[in-house]
């Protein structure tokens, strides 16, 4: 494995923190072989049951991987690492990332400290089964090209970049220019689940008809009835949006509908009229879930697509904090006074 | 008239000098006829259920007249409050003198937001007014309800729908809290058929209501839930903070459970209806 594809790799993990609201460049690619088996149905069916006899997915749970949603461009069709190239894309990660180099200069170097601290270590680690993408359909490991879209939502990408600009030259203008994570109003707690670089842990609930979920990153809880309720009216929409979960077998299948009208709410800017995303939870031993999400929207993507993340219990002693985002949120107003003094000399970029 | 001032002045010391447990027989004993819960797996009552407080102490915790909101030139009577009668036991809360002084302060100061630094950023306003989460005990009477969620683990989860704030609820859990936050470190066991929450590292900066209600970083909640019909669980919870009260003190109300069909937590994320009063002042427009 050289390094540069291993740069691209770090680069694409990197990404995925802020990949919200983000359009991914689109490659096309020979496809490959599909990596994947169907989804796991677990080794002994009905093994993790609630005593009201649902299947059992209560705990703490962590997502943290290094591999990308998207198969980094340089890798071709390579779609799971030997155990040898696996060592190294994770030694080389570890090494990129680590606070204790100093080269680069002075800034670089406050930067890889102050990111180290923030670090989940578990996002050294790729996928116990290697993969080089989390995406696992298409073959291609990439979210399908887009169709094109019509001017009206061309323009609301084009203005949620610009204002993504700003605030990356640390000049954002208004409250709105930054993204909804900063803004502390949605952040893990909305479909799909994703890894980013600290916070990754989310505590399952159960109780009879429902499957709840809070993840670390914000505290909410999302509240997923499988008694079979219909949806909200669609008039009432939420930033989580409304979900709705199912068994099949042992498998927490659940659809979500309902989302906000609002630039960054829904995944990568799909269209809320014909946005489906549907989220499969299965327990596939005692310590791992396997998570698999797909998105459906032909006014935004030429097919649907799928990933599929591992979620790993942890130890019940390493609990969960109160991630009180907007209550201490001073960040925004130092992005925003740091803005407004910058104007002040004359600085522009 | 000096009669009369040194007769309430005795009313008044009376009801300071009561203790603070004993005088009125268990709420949940005297207003309800004798009830067993059904139970989950580990024979416990099931507590699951979206619950909601039908008390108006997010105003006041102690008697209340109606009220105007803080700006009725604007808001008129969609600012105003209801009147409501106390819920705690005895009518008064046992404020340390200097610490009633503090209250009146918060009261006067309940709408005034700075966020201009970072080491004032919480020295005054009513932490509702900013959509900053409750803490407990207030989580459970704001007007708003909260689903309990109880299952086979070893926690039990209180989802608030005001700003989507949550407690887990570690049972029968030995350690002590790690560091301080807004809805506290929350220990739960079961007495008979009464969940008790034992609730400690509570943050400072929350309050119990807007009329500036308040306790230090010593505060230590004791809550009781205890089922007390198939629609209704009895809530007591005791205050105790030796920094700013002369005694413990109690408050108890039923929650009512919410009957209507497909009923649901819904959200209410309120950050994004404060960021113009807390942020707006640093915008660009605004410094031109």
């Amino acid at each position: 494995m050289n390094h540069r594809l291993l740069t691209s790799i770090g680069i694409a993990v990197v990404s995925l923190s802020t990949a919200a609201g983000q359009v991914p460049k689109t490659t096309a690619q020979a496809p490959a072989k599909v990596v994947a088996k169907a989804t796991a149905a677990g080794k002994k069916p009905g093994a993790f049951r609630t005593p009201w006899g649902d299947p059992d997915l209560q705990g703490v749970w962590n997502d943290a991987t290094s591999t990308p949603l998207q198969r980094p461009g340089g890798v071709g069709s390579k779609d799971v690492l030997t155990d040898e190239e696996a060592e190294d894309f994770q030694k080389t990660l570890a090494f990129d990332l680590t606070r204790d180099r100093r080269d680069g200069g002075p800034e670089v170097d406050v930067n890889r400290a102050y990111n180290d601290h923030w670090m989940d270590a578990r996002r050294l680690k790729i996928t116990a089964d290697r993969r080089t993408s989390l995406i696992v359909d298409p073959p291609d490991g990439r979210i399908p090209p887009r169709v094109p879209l019509p001017p009206e939502r061309d323009k609301v990408r084009a203005e949620r970049a610009a204002a993504n600009d700003r605030f990356n030259a640390g000049l954002p203008q208004h409250y709105t220019d930054f993204s909804l994570p900063v803004r502390c109003i949605i952040r893990t707690d909305s479909p799909p689940y994703l890894p980013t670089i600290y916070n990754n842990d989310f505590q399952i609930y159960q109780s009879p008809g429902y499957v709840v979920i809070a993840p670390e990153m914000i505290h909410s809880a999302r509240i997923i009835p499988v008694d079979g309720r219909p949806h909200l009216g669609k008039n009432l929409q939420q930033w989580l949006g409304d979900s709705r979960g199912h068994w099949e077998g042992d498998m927490l299948v659940v659809e979500t509908t309902n989302f906000r009208d609002y630039p960054g709410v829904i995944f990568q800017g799909g269209n809320r009229e014909t946005y489906k995303i549907t989220e499969r939870f299965v327990r596939i031993d005692a310590t791992t879930i396997n998570y698999e999400f797909t998105i459906d929207d032909p006014k935004t993507w030429t097919k649907p697509w799928t990933a599929r993340i591992p979620w790993s219990r942890i130890d019940p002693n390493e609990q969960m904090y109160e991630y009180a985002c907007h209550e201490d949120n001073y960040d925004l107003v130092h992005f925003l006074t740091g803005a407004r003094s910058r104007e002040q000399r004359g600085e522009t970029k | 008239m000096i009669a009369v001032e040194t007769a309430v002045a005795i009313a008044i010391l009376g009801l300071a000098a009561m203790p603070a447990t004993g005088q009125q027989t268990p709420a949940s004993a005297g207003q309800f006829p004798p009830y067993r819960a059904p139970r989950m797996a580990d024979g416990h009552p099931d507590l699951n259920g979206l619950w909601q407080a039908f008390v108006t102490s997010n105003w006041d915790l102690q008697d209340h007249e109606a009220q105007p909101g803080p700006h009725p030139e604007i808001m008129g009577a969609y600012g105003a409050g209801p009147a409501g009668q106390s819920i705690v036991d005895g009518g008064e809360i046992p404020y340390k003198p200097e610490a009633l002084a503090k209250k009146k302060q918060n009261f006067e100061k309940r709408t005034t937001v700075d966020v201009s630094s970072d080491k004032t950023w919480h020295a005054l306003g009513d932490p509702e007014f900013k959509c900053y989460m409750p803490g407990v005990p207030r989580a459970t009477y704001m007007p708003f309800p909260f689903r309990i969620v109880q299952g086979s683990g070893p926690y039990i989860l209180m989802a608030y729908e005001f700003t989507t704030a949550t407690r887990n609820i570690r049972m029968n859990w030995k350690g002590e809290y790690p560091t301080p936050s807004w809805m506290g470190w929350n220990r739960g066991h079961w007495e008979g058929d009464t969940l008790v929450v034992d609730v400690t590292g509570q943050r400072e900066e929350t309050w119990f209501d807007r009329a500036g209600d308040y306790h230090s970083d010593e505060l230590h909640v004791v809550e009781r839930y205890t089922p007390a019909s198939p629609y209704h669980l009895m809530y007591e919870a005791t205050i105790e903070d030796p920094k700013v009260y002369t005694r413990p003190w109690k408050i108890s109300f039923p929650l009512y459970r919410r009957m209507e069909k497909n009923v649901q937590l819904l959200e209410f994320k309120c950050v994004p209806f404060t960021e113009e009063l807390l942020f707006g002042h640093y915008n660009k427009q605004a410094t031109k």
